[in-house]
């Protein structure tokens, strides 16, 4: 059994893909490790620095004559747009292929957008597949569809795939050379320079319709005919669903969603009495199949928000009066009313951890970005008042300050996020005189996507003792004058640090040092609290910190509940100990000396 | 073949997803198709994690549908709460004692379901429920992370495999240095129903 990710990672080996580049973003982060670690000795993977990095490096991989694969997260594909565009104008000289894995639901992503879209924007052939088998099967049939037609191809997963495991039966690696040749000189097909571009343009559309030709008759699609009643159009996981609540119906299951099949839907639609098309999030499929002049229900029923999960298609169907009301099976208790919601939550031992209490202390505006430091934004801390994708956090500082905000603001972002899209934002605010404080969290690793390298981490998906790049003379190479960097978990030197920089005027950087607490695995003696030293001041719950709870234990003066440190969750990071007004938190052996 | 569907609910940390990964291999194994499906939160320790478990002929859909499952292995009270809802009356559920509190509750903010709420609920939904204390069993025989085990241990006395082929799947998804454990994991699990 494999995992959508695990069988596009077995499918790029037998497609006999040789480079396989991308940008850690949920869910698709595990098609790469499987890769570097399943089969690392074919395929030369690498995590790149952002998904547009990776985008070029495969297609100067394919242009040079080895099969490639690229990855992203749905909204690591805007990064990843630019360019996708010039390499459908450009076509390859081996199979490359883009896999998108989306996110409808929004478990962990700042939008809800239908990667779909970028097919017919860049005119390019898009695969969705529904399960495991497809997702590896895909994959190589992709490979051999981008040679045949010289083009990049698009595979489209949704959470649902990617993470959803299921049986797959495993084929052989195609054959492919060891060695390329030398670099294909062909300027009028790889340089995208208007003169030569404008003669591809009619290459691209042309290809385009020999395309949809190819879809008409394609494996992808297929027709599953039962009661000709109702015909569904549906395509991607949705099927799974559309297939588990409509066991009798006659369903046209679309592997190949674009360019479309238009004679196999004619046909289709021609021989059921209603059809009913069926997708998740946008009307991708509808808008062009309403366009064929055929009258479908779609949308005007099933909403384009959250996961359109079995549960919901069922009850929209029975409402809608498509389908008989299934009376043998009924949920024996409602939800349960108000159940004790469990947020995810910086962990014990978090670097961040004392950033977002002195932020929260000093209550100055921050401009928030893409990783665990966003958790700064929930309470205790409500420390990020903005967040939108990966890297915009000093741009939208720098607008802060070019608007005239009067107070000094911040930024917050990541070591791996500031590889990422940080730098040029950096850059635009030491060129153009800003001012406001950068704080750089370098916690060693890209955290929140499972622990990934970067530039700045001294291993990478190769192995250890690669060259990693320091802050500190980069950001001086970069032109930023104020540099300070400090312990994050040391919280005087960090206060003492913010501090220095918001006098600062101008543009400037705190590095706020600290590994994440996965990668250090270096847990120290859990602390304790003393109870009858703690006056139930509530300073060390501001902190957020799992380990810290309520004790049953009160102050007698203010009824208020003392603190008490959980042994096994507590990492000994020593931060609550720092806080702590009374001394009343110490390391274990520490109270034992008092004592005697 | 019939189908069976379960769900496995617990919090980040507690093993669940192998447990339910070894569950639909053992379905594999047993000659079911199978097919299963996770929703886990951030990388960051402490999330809600729930898992699809579905055997069939032929599964179609990796994700179950609300009072249809017909198990429920619950590794934390909270969580089996959450998938209360995917139960039937036909149901069996099986479930952990051990609490892992959330934040919320820790924090004072919100107040954690008491063992008399708990049991209503549940009983409400089915008749079948079991409760053990899979955790304070792994803790006896070494290690709080051997819990997974000793659930699927007591869960595997209510599914009709033989026991062979849970050991087998079990055995092969452990560290090595681990099997021991593992296997002493898995019989304490039986013990919890078979002794009760």
């Amino acid at each position: 059994m494999l995992s959508g990710n695990e069988a596009i990672a077995r499918g790029a080996y037998e497609a006999g893909i040789q480079v396989a580049t991308g940008y850690p973003g949920t869910p698709s982060s595990e098609i790469l490790e499987t890769v570097s670690r399943q089969y690392g000795k074919a395929i030369y993977a690498e995590w790149s620095t952002n998904e547009k990095v990776a985008m070029d490096a495969a297609a100067g991989a394919a242009y040079s004559g080895r099969r490639s694969m690229v990855t992203t997260k749905e909204v690591g594909m805007n990064v990843l747009a630019d360019s996708l565009m010039y390499t459908v104008y450009t076509g390859i000289e081996a199979g490359l292929i883009v896999v998108t894995a989306d996110d409808p639901g929004m478990f962990s992503s700042q939008s809800e957008q239908d990667n779909r879209w970028y097919a017919r924007l860049a005119k390019l052939p898009l695969l969705e597949p529904a399960d495991s088998q497809e997702a590896k099967d895909f994959v190589v049939q992709g490979i051999s569809l981008s040679e045949s037609f010289d083009t990049p191809v698009l595979l489209r997963t949704t959470m649902r795939v990617s993470h959803s495991k299921s049986v797959v039966s495993l084929g052989k690696r195609a054959e492919v050379p060891d060695k390329v040749g030398p670099f294909v000189r062909n300027q009028e097909k790889y340089v995208c320079t208007a003169m030569w571009a404008k003669k591809r343009h009619p290459v691209v559309e042309q290809r385009l319709r020999e395309l949809a030709q190819y879809a008409e008759s394609s494996p992808f699609n297929r027709i599953e005919w039962g009661e000709r009643s109702l015909g569904i159009i549906t395509s991607g996981i949705t099927y799974t669903y559309a297939r588990e609540v409509f066991p009798t119906a006659s369903i046209l299951k679309l592997g190949m969603s674009f360019p479309l099949s238009k004679r196999l839907i004619h046909s289709f639609a021609g021989q059921v009495k209603k059809v009913v098309v069926i997708e998740e999030l946008d009307p991708f499929l509808e808008e062009q199949i309403r366009a064929m002049q055929i009258e479908v229900v779609g949308k005007d029923v099933f909403p384009p928000c959250d996961e359109l999960l079995p549960d919901k298609i069922y009850t929209i169907a029975v409402n809608a009066g498509f389908l008989n009301e299934d009376k043998g099976t009924k949920p024996a208790v409602p939800s349960p009313t108000v159940l004790p919601p469990r947020s995810p939550v910086l962990c014990p031992g978090c670097p961040h951890r004392s950033t977002f209490y002195l932020l929260n202390k000093l209550k100055v505006p921050v401009a928030g970005d893409i990783g665990c430091y966003n958790l700064g934004c929930l309470p205790p801390f409500n420390a990020q008042h903005t967040m939108g994708c990966m890297g915009a956090s000093i741009g939208v500082l720098h607008g802060m300050a070019i608007a005239g905000v009067p107070e000094r603001a911040v930024a917050t972002i990541g070591d791996s996020t500031f590889f990422h899209s940080g730098m040029p934002a950096l850059a635009n605010m030491v060129h153009n005189q800003s001012r406001g404080v950068v704080i750089l969290m370098d916690n060693g690793t890209t955290a929140m996507t499972g622990h990934q390298d970067n530039p700045g981490t001294a291993w990478s998906l190769h192995g250890k003792g690669v060259p990693h790049i320091e802050f500190k003379p980069l950001l001086h190479a970069m032109g930023v004058e104020k540099v300070v960097e400090v312990n994050a978990f040391d919280v005087a030197e960090v206060e003492a640090g913010l501090k220095e920089c918001l006098e600062y005027d101008g543009p400037s950087v705190l590095i706020t040092k600290g590994l994440c607490v996965f990668i250090s695995r270096d847990p120290q003696p859990s602390h304790i609290v003393d109870t009858d030293t703690c006056v139930a001041c509530g300073e060390c719950f501001k902190l957020g910190c799992p380990a810290i709870v309520k004790s049953d234990e009160h102050n007698r003066k203010t009824a208020k509940a003392k603190a008490s440190i959980d042994p096994i969750l507590c990492t000994g990071c020593d931060i609550c100990r720092q806080v702590c007004p009374t001394g009343a938190i110490h390391p274990p052996m520490q109270t034992e000396r008092s004592k005697t | 073949m019939k189908k069976i569907d379960f769900l496995v609910a617990g919090v980040g940390g507690q093993g669940t997803i192998l447990a339910s990964d070894i569950l639909a291999e053992v379905g594999m194994k047993a000659g079911y198709d199978a097919k299963k499906s996770d929703v886990l939160g951030l990388a960051v320790r402490g999330g809600s994690v729930l898992s699809h478990v579905r055997w069939g002929t032929k599964v179609a859909s990796p994700v179950n549908r609300k009072g249809r499952i017909d198990y429920l292995l619950g590794f934390e009270p909270l969580e089996a709460l959450r998938g209360a809802e995917f139960l039937q009356p036909q149901s069996s559920a099986l479930v952990n004692m051990q609490q892992v509190p959330p934040v919320s509750v820790s924090s004072g903010e919100e107040h954690y379901p008491t063992r008399k709420e708990i049991e209503q609920v549940l009983e409400a939904a089915t008749e079948k429920v079991w409760f053990v204390e899979a955790t304070r069993e792994a803790v006896r025989l070494g290690s709080s992370k051997v819990t997974n085990v000793v659930m699927l241990g007591a869960f595997s006395t209510l599914l009709e495999v033989p026991v062979e082929v849970w050991e087998e799947v079990i055995l092969s998804r452990v560290p090595p240095k681990h099997v021991q454990l593992n296997r002493a994991a898995f019989t304490a699990g039986r013990e919890l129903i078979q002794g009760a």
